[in-house]
């Protein structure tokens, strides 16, 4: 026995808390370069953020999207609901299928963006970055067959991605995980617990082929050691929050925070976006009755984006982060300003997404970038060209099955 | 019969190079080469089954980004990953780890010698700025410095600027630095024997020079002025092997309507009236040309594919003694596992980066003297990487393939011709060494290709195996490559140009003499360049 009196921690009011993987993450967190993430303790990167970047897109990396919010809406009025929430069709959405959605204000000014696993007629996993339990429990007045149910930290879940990540769920013993398409979901067993608690989508936020895990935490730790011992011989990492931005960034992915800013947490007027703004035209479906938003939308659609998201190729190798751009290479008249910049390792280009006046797009763009060497900082102006497709968009993130690495 | 607008010799990765830029300017383009792949030294091939080999070259760091960026290179498949953590061995058993972190790095220099890590920050600092000023020669036409044609003048003028912008102390350094011995470079800085023969090791790769003789400190310096997406002196692998670079640069030439012939070796070039016309393959067949561009060395092209008539006496006389001398084998070898070393920390970053056999400086200086005397070394300096410790493409899943580079090893043995109960011994030579510090070795082996520098000079058709088409030494850099008065890609005949590695910047895959040599031709066309400048990080 052990009669040592406890110690108290006297600031453990403000320490961050721990992730279902936390114990194995942290012994592979050589750096101790941790961030935080929703109240969680989460790693910037663990050894190398381009090696683990590299992992992503040579062989395969795993992600802790523990702290990604996560809710259960369920109940016969869960699609109804979610349907008047979200800007896509809903209806549509098949069983065991994941779909990407946005959601607005009364105003058509996006909130946050997430996915919505439909795990069964009557039962939705909502997943997205901000806790939005106030907003689901307000779009729900009205319909009161429904029960939402906060998972955030009662499911653990690892994002797998990277070209070898299918190999490694093969490996570990998934059958016919070659055959799980783009947006689909599949129901696994686990060592020697019954059922399926293993749940597989095909999705991710690199842009690269990859995969979802979602699993009870009890299983976690287990869950952990049975895929990094598969993947040991295929190259697996955990990466973090760095490589993730970058991977996503070349992907044409939007990050809150980078490209919109959440419209319940907008104080200036009209400093969030619509989703036209970023370019989410795709995900605003007119065809559907009623949904939150729609009127202001409609206008929106019709008045036409003052502000459009775009992808930029820029000369030279210098990230144009924060930078200006300008319609002229005098920088006269300004035109917008950049939202992510970086060098992409894999494309070797100098790519962006900026914030353009729609008007000015048919024009040439011009970056004013700012950048330091050895203390003294410099300025240059540098074209840039827009962009239609992402910039990373391998065959094998659409194949089904995948090839070989 | 049909004429082209140009045909070059050589499906290497310059070749490839130059043909794609002259393709981009709307040119007719032919690319012949003699073996049934392209790639020349930058090549893939699967020897063993589930095995691809980087038969020769195997890391890559000197790549022109501006190249790969602009041919679209990741379009046509090519992805280049940096490796990470080389460990050297000492002939003690002291091992020393290249760590990804400068803070581990320092306190494992410290550890040897607290010296040795402060000085180390003096020694990269001094690199990088000589680093930076050859690499902003790169993809520049060397000037001549007896003409008086503006270009010349003005591109003298720029290398001057840029020489006296070092600041006079370290110009008086730089001059010297380029006939210094990578051994006396080094005790400018430090003390300990490992730390020094770590450093010097790139002083000596691919070169018949050992780490005390005169000339390899610069060639030190041109094994670290590479860079991998801006980090100097990183290096990286091509994602499926060397072979995905010449395989995606031949994408962009095909894209651009260029077209390529395997198994089409060239007998000899023609010259008519002193100006080139074309080819003779080796089967017999004429094709005809308007210019013609040569991928070979500069011995092989002159001395073996053209006749001695229709040269200036001058410059035969200048090829047959173009130095080029073979120095180095390569031992490819397919693994059942990861090795295991003695001394070196079973851990997922640093157990599979790449292994420097060095030893000592003095070991490095006796490898050398076997081969003065015409032997492969018998305690030979060994470099080492695992690729498919990064790249899952090249083996299969948990076992993995070795590449060694291993020095010296003469093209021409003292005791008669190479047979290849010769060659074996060479192979055991180098898999002795390394089961030395890793137990058990051997019985990883699952498969073995050994290459002298007789079989690369058979295979690709380097003169003597040398891997840089012609020595780095200053008597051959620059202006002076391959010969004074030649080097800016033209040869003496008309018509005729030069665009491999016997010409600047040298040896090394960087597409950087293919794409220089593509732009004084279409000068000479009097066509739109297509190449474009080079794009630095500190610019």
């Amino acid at each position: 026995m052990n009669n040592k009196p406890e110690v108290k921690d006297p600031f453990a009011g403000e320490r961050l808390k721990e992730s279902h993987f936390h114990p194995r993450q942290a012994l592979l967190n050589l750096r101790d370069a941790w961030s935080s993430w929703n109240g969680y303790k989460f790693a910037n990167y663990y050894y190398d953020e381009e090696y683990e970047y590299f992992c992503v897109r040579n062989s395969c990396a795993t992600y802790d999207i523990c702290p990604m919010q996560k809710y259960i809406i369920s109940g016969p009025d869960a699609e109804a609901m979610l349907d008047r929430m979200v800007t896509r069709d809903l209806t549509k959405l098949k069983e065991n299928r994941v779909t990407y959605v946005c959601w607005c204000t009364d105003e058509g000014r996006l909130i946050d963006d997430g996915t919505i696993f439909r795990l069964g007629a009557d039962r939705f996993l909502l997943t997205c970055g901000s806790p939005s339990l106030a907003w689901l429990r307000k779009s729900a007045f009205g319909f009161d067959q429904l029960q939402i149910t906060d998972m955030s930290d009662t499911i653990a879940a690892l994002s797998l991605q990277g070209p070898t990540s299918c190999e490694v769920l093969k490996k570990m013993g998934l059958r016919g995980i070659e055959n799980l398409k783009p947006f689909c979901i599949a129901h696994f067993p686990f060592a020697d617990s019954e059922g399926t608690p293993l749940m597989v989508s095909r999705t991710g936020f690199t842009g690269d082929l990859g995969y979802e895990l979602w699993i009870s935490p009890d299983l976690a730790l287990a869950f952990w050691d049975a895929l990094y011992a598969a993947g040991e011989n295929y190259g697996i990492q955990p990466y973090g929050e760095t490589a993730t931005n970058m991977a996503r960034l070349e992907a044409g992915f939007i990050m809150p925070g980078m490209e919109f800013n959440e419209a319940l947490k907008t104080i200036h007027f009209q400093y969030d976006q619509t989703p036209f703004e970023l370019s989410l035209d795709w995900l605003v479906d007119f065809k559907k009755p009623h949904f939150n938003g729609r009127k202001a939308l409609l206008k929106a659609r019709d008045q036409g984006a003052e502000y459009t998201l775009i992808k930029l190729d820029i000369e030279g190798n210098k990230p144009a982060e924060e930078s200006f751009l300008y319609s002229d290479q005098d920088c006269s008249k300004e035109i917008g300003y950049v939202t992510s910049a970086m060098w992409s390792p894999v494309v070797k280009a100098n790519i962006a997404l900026a914030m353009v006046q729609t008007a000015a797009l048919k024009g040439s763009i011009w970056a004013e970038i700012y950048y330091s060497k050895e203390l003294r900082h410099h300025s240059k102006v540098a074209k840039c060209t827009l962009q239609e497709k992402p910039f990373w968009a391998p065959e094998r993130a659409r194949a089904t099955p995948p090839a070989a690495f | 019969m049909k004429k082209y607008d140009a045909i070059i010799v050589g499906a290497g990765h310059n070749g490839l190079t130059n043909a794609a830029y002259l393709a981009k300017a709307g040119l007719d383009v032919l690319v012949v080469e003699k073996n049934e792949y392209i790639g020349g030294a930058a090549v893939t091939r699967e020897m063993h089954d589930g095995w691809f080999y980087s038969s020769c070259s195997y890391v890559c760091s000197m790549m022109r980004q501006t190249i790969h960026r602009d041919l679209n290179l990741t379009k046509h498949g090519l992805v280049l990953v940096p490796y990470l953590g080389t460990v050297v061995f000492a002939d003690n058993g002291d091992t020393m780890t290249s760590y990804h972190s400068e803070e581990a790095e320092y306190n494992q220099l410290r550890r040897r010698s607290p010296h040795d890590a402060d000085a180390m920050f003096r020694f990269q600092t001094d690199l990088g700025r000589y680093a930076k000023l050859i690499r902003k020669t790169l993809l520049r036409t060397p000037p001549d410095p007896t003409s008086f044609r503006p270009r010349d003048i003005r591109e003298l003028l720029w290398l001057a600027k840029e020489f006296w912008s070092l600041g006079e102390k370290e110009l008086y350094e730089y001059i010297r630095f380029f006939t210094m011995s990578a051994a006396d470079f080094l005790d400018d800085y430090f003390e300990d024997d490992l730390i020094k023969a770590a450093m010097a090791s790139p002083g000596v790769i691919g070169t018949a020079l050992g780490v005390y003789s005169p000339g390899s400190a610069y060639i030190l310096l041109h094994h670290v002025m590479g860079d991998v997406d801006g980090n100097l002196g990183a290096w990286g692998l091509a994602r499926g092997g060397m072979g995905a670079i010449s395989n995606a640069i031949a994408g962009a030439l095909q894209e651009q309507g260029g077209e390529i012939r395997t198994n089409a070796g060239v007998d000899k070039i023609v010259v008519k009236n002193g100006r080139a016309t074309g080819v003779v393959l080796d089967n017999g067949d004429e094709l005809q040309a308007n210019i013609v561009v040569s991928n070979m060395d500069a011995k092989r092209t002159f001395t073996q594919c053209m006749d001695k008539n229709d040269l200036p006496p001058g410059i035969y006389e200048k090829a047959k003694n173009f130095k080029i001398r073979g120095s180095s084998g390569k031992v490819n070898i397919a693994l059942s596992g990861l090795p295991k070393f003695n001394n070196v920390a079973d851990n997922r970053y640093i157990n599979r980066g790449g292994q420097g056999f060095v030893g000592s400086m003095e070991t490095m200086e006796r490898a050398y003297d076997c081969w003065k005397h015409g032997r492969w070394s018998e305690d030979p300096f060994i470099e080492s990487v695992i690729p498919s410790a990064w790249d899952p493409t090249v083996a299969p899943p948990g076992q993995h393939w070795m590449s060694n580079f291993v020095q010296y090893c003469p093209s021409q043995l003292a005791d008669g011709p190479w047979t290849a109960e010769k060659r074996d011994a060479f192979g055991q030579t180098v898999i002795n060494k390394i089961e030395r510090y890793s137990p058990g070795f051997k019985n990883l082996i699952v498969h073995m290709e050994v290459r002298t520098p007789h079989d690369i000079e058979a295979e690709v058709g380097l003169t003597e195996g040398n891997i840089f088409q012609g020595e780095l030494t200053i008597d051959q850099l620059l202006f002076n490559r391959p010969f004074p008065g030649y080097a800016q890609y033209r040869m003496p005949i008309k018509n005729m140009y030069m665009c491999g590695s016997s010409t600047h910047p040298g040896g090394g895959v960087s597409s950087a003499c293919g794409a220089n040599a593509a732009r004084e031709i279409l000068i000479d066309l009097k066509r739109p360049n297509t190449v474009p400048k080079d794009d630095f990080y500190d610019e």
